[in-house]
């Protein structure tokens, strides 16, 4: 077996597992500033409480962010040890940048927005949101320029030894990879965060509770969802796929189980890549469409898998396949559930139609899927490779720790995730299933009053 | 550059342990100083708003290390592999402790919890005492500078080093006993009534106890490191350093003795920041110091920096430092004064 083997699955099982949390808060502190915003005006109250519940949600998911954020930044030296000494001059910049200008500000004013609103007041309460929103969306770029540097290297040059260094600052912070993938991996964040508003929402509006709440919820998820969902396929998704095109056309190829090169290239909508075969059974295609998105003409001839030695191909093509097929798949769903939802509110419509609530009740979990398709896509797509045409994923661990003790602390993360993740489960539950009301573990007497 | 940079991380490893340290020491004494439920959210209160914020700067004294060391980084980590994991793993119990423990009103949840934040508070000073004990002792470098040591010894002195061993378990003592005088300064000066009474009379004691295990860790490391001490005559600032430790120890004795709180904070403050200004001036330029052959140990110049990289990081290490302190002191001004257990559900 790859010596590898378990030091990637543990790898690729703590940052899945992690991006289930940011995800959602990254995109609710931008909903949450929004609300607060409203709340600002002359008889906000209502919007505050809005926003109180949501700050009640965000804190147990920052909580879960930050406790599973920690072993990311450490694996880096403890399981991938040889990338991280011929990489730390390059990405160790945008790693301590991250620590510096992201978690101190999230850090210093947590607390304040889940605890401090009646010490701090109205503005400064506002302000707290927004510190934890800048906090969160710096924090998000700066790993993004760190992923970005993976996929597609720059400012750099590397060493007779291997080791890589900074040449070009500016060019690696703002590499035009990072730009393209912050927009498309924000936009992302934003679609789970309105998907949970509108389905919190919907779901008080199914069951007649808090209806002036559910409203609200329903408003913001629906306008946020729609133009976020748009947004991530167009322009953002669509740069990305054509950066892909250019910088890593093997990447494309096995994302489109194409193999046969060639001019009009089809898309394929659905089909099972056989890779033993070389090919696609029980294609859907449409002719020209893949030619017209990775390079603007129908006509432009887009490469195969066959044209590349198989030892520069993902080293796991069908996940690849699946992986970049359900995000796109789910993200076109998701423009028509929210683009009908906008249809039926502007008409004052959505509130009472169960069948559209039931809906948006139900697709909260598919924008968590399609974000960790996405990042699937965008890393099983970089393999072989851990730097992009510099350093093989299979020369990047770390030559003393052995297979058995990567075992053991994969191990040790299965089963503490696993107990948090019931914990996290549990308590947001019952934070929705308490509802927007003034709240508090002894407020039980206080709520029952409202 | 590489002298400036191994300075800016132990700069930042110092505010680590002087910050985090209060709260890790607050959250090991908390089940002896508070025993009411409402006690224990005095303590919450008082550490609620500051613990995260204190633990960003582990991250981001090891994201100056990666950038700066980045051979450090690699051959420490991977080399203390299971160790730094029980370090996460009960940084994650104790975090999840304190931002978990509130949400229900529950005895037997509080509980839990309380035992949790308790044990893995008490558990990471002991790691990170072992964790410089190594330093100080040294790891076996290879000809690559990788090494990898065994977990755990059986503790007696003419063993091979682990990375619990005798020596490093010492450490690990030294650090507890410190940071746990630490705490109970911290909660003496924050809190009133009980918590404050017990925190006070709990640190004039840790802290004579330290004062007694002081000499005998300074041997130990003699005998592990005899390089270390004969280093001292030509380094002011080691100097500097342990007299700063031993004036603030002292000067914390006595201002616990006649209630001065704030005092024996401040003096305990300046024990740890004296300690690892004079255990740093001391290792300088070494960062991880071989066994064997000392011409293996990983030096400032050897790290595997990068001095032009090094050059740019000072650049936005000098905007965004300032900006960090400056966060700090808004939270200071905006939680002044004693902490006061929030009504029930109101806060930690």
């Amino acid at each position: 077996m790859d010596p590898t083997f378990w030091h990637r699955l543990q790898f690729a099982f703590t940052i899945t597992y992690h991006y289930l949390f940011p995800q959602l808060t990254m995109g609710l502190a931008l909903l949450i500033v929004v609300m607060k915003t409203l709340g600002l005006r002359p008889g906000g109250a209502a919007w505050n409480e809005a926003a109180r519940f949501w700050i009640r949600i965000f804190g147990i998911n920052f909580a879960m962010g930050v406790v599973t954020g920690i072993p990311m930044e450490f694996q880096f030296g403890t399981n991938w040890a040889e990338f991280a000494r011929r990489t730390g001059n390059v990405i160790g910049h945008t790693l301590a940048m991250e620590g510096l200008f992201a978690f101190f500000l999230e850090s210093s004013f947590l607390a304040v927005l889940v605890w401090g609103e009646r010490r701090v007041g109205r503005v400064g309460h506002w302000l707290a949101a927004l510190a934890l929103f800048a906090g969160s969306w710096l924090s998000g770029y700066f790993i993004v320029a760190t992923n970005a540097f993976m996929q597609r290297p720059a400012g750099h040059a590397m060493g007779p030894d291997g080791v890589l260094r900074l040449v070009d600052f500016w060019a690696f912070l703002f590499n035009p990879w990072a730009l393209a993938q912050y927009a498309h991996t924000m936009m992302g964040s934003v679609v789970t965060a309105s998907f949970v508003v509108a389905a919190v929402g919907a779901f008080y509006a199914l069951r007649g509770v808090h209806r002036d709440h559910a409203r609200r919820f329903v408003t913001v998820g629906v306008a946020a969802g729609l133009l976020s969902s748009m947004a991530v396929a167009f322009p953002t998704g669509d740069h990305q796929a054509k950066l892909v095109a250019r910088h890593q056309p093997v990447a494309l190829a096995a994302m489109e189980g194409r193999f046969e090169s060639g001019p009009y290239a089809q898309i394929t909508i659905i089909g099972q890549p056989n890779v033993a075969e070389r090919r696609i059974d029980n294609p859907l295609q449409v002719p020209g469409v893949l030619s017209f998105l990775a390079f603007g003409a129908f006509h432009t001839n887009v490469p195969g898998l066959n044209e590349y030695p198989e030892h520069l191909w993902p080293d796991n093509v069908e996940l690849l396949y699946y992986a970049f097929h359900i995000m796109v798949g789910l993200g076109t769903l998701f423009i028509a559930l929210m683009g009908l939802a906008a249809v039926f509110h502007a008409r004052g419509a959505l509130l009472g139609n169960r069948a559209m609530l039931w809906a948006l009740m139900l697709a909260f979990p598919f924008p968590y899927i399609a974000n960790t398709a996405g990042w699937m896509t965008a890393e099983l797509g970089r393999q072989p490779w851990l730097v992009y045409g510099l350093i093989r994923t299979r020369d990047g661990a770390s030559p003393l720790v052995h297979p058995g003790s990567a075992l053991f602390t994969l191990i040790g993360f299965a089963g503490i995730y696993l107990v948090l993740g019931a914990l996290f489960l549990f308590l947001v539950l019952r934070e929705i299933a308490h509802g927007p009301a003034p709240h508090g573990a002894h407020a039980a007497g206080e709520a029952a009053r409202v | 550059m590489f002298d400036l940079w191994f300075w800016i991380v132990a700069v930042m490893l110092t505010a680590y342990v002087v910050l985090d340290g209060y709260d890790l020491g607050a959250g090991a004494l908390h089940l002896a100083v508070a025993r009411t439920d409402a006690e224990r959210r005095t303590v919450l209160a008082a550490v609620g708003p500051f613990w995260d914020a204190n633990e960003v700067w582990l991250l981001a004294a090891g994201g100056a290390l990666f950038v700066a060391f980045p051979r450090v980084l690699a051959s420490g980590l991977s080399g203390f592999y299971l160790a730094i994991f029980l370090v996460l793993w009960c940084l994650i119990l104790r975090a999840v402790a304190i931002e978990f423990r509130s949400h229900l009103s529950e005895g037997l949840w509080r509980g839990f919890w309380d035992a949790g934040f308790a044990a893995a508070s008490a558990l990471l000073p002991v790691l990170f005492g072992a964790a410089l004990g190594n330093v100080i002792r040294g790891v076996p470098l290879d000809a690559d500078g990788w090494f990898e040591l065994p977990l755990f010894t059986t503790f007696l002195p003419a063993d091979p080093p682990g990375i619990l061993d005798g020596y490093t378990v010492l450490a690990g003592a030294f650090a507890l006993t410190a940071l746990l005088a630490h705490g109970a300064a911290f909660l003496a000066w924050r809190t009133q009534g009980e918590v404050q009474a017990r925190s006070r009379a709990l640190a004039g004691r840790l802290l004579v106890a330290l004062a007694a295990l002081w000499p005998m860790t300074t041997i130990a490391t003699h005998a592990v490191n005899p390089d270390l001490l004969p280093a001292l005559p030509g380094r002011p600032l080691a100097w500097l350093g342990l007299a700063l430790a031993a004036g603030g120890l002292a000067a914390a004795i006595l201002a616990v003795r006649r209630g001065r709180d704030l005092g024996a904070f401040a003096g305990s403050c300046a024990f740890l920041a004296g300690m690892l200004v004079a255990t740093a001036a001391c290792l300088h330029p070494v960062l991880l110091r071989s066994i064997a052959d000392p011409a293996r140990s990983i030096t400032a110049a050897t790290g595997g920096g990068d001095a032009r990289g090094l050059a740019t990081a000072l650049g936005w290490w000098a905007v965004g430092f300032p900006i960090a302190v400056g966060y700090f002191v808004t939270l200071f001004r905006l939680h002044r004064g004693k902490a006061v257990a929030a009504r029930d559900g109101e806060g930690y």
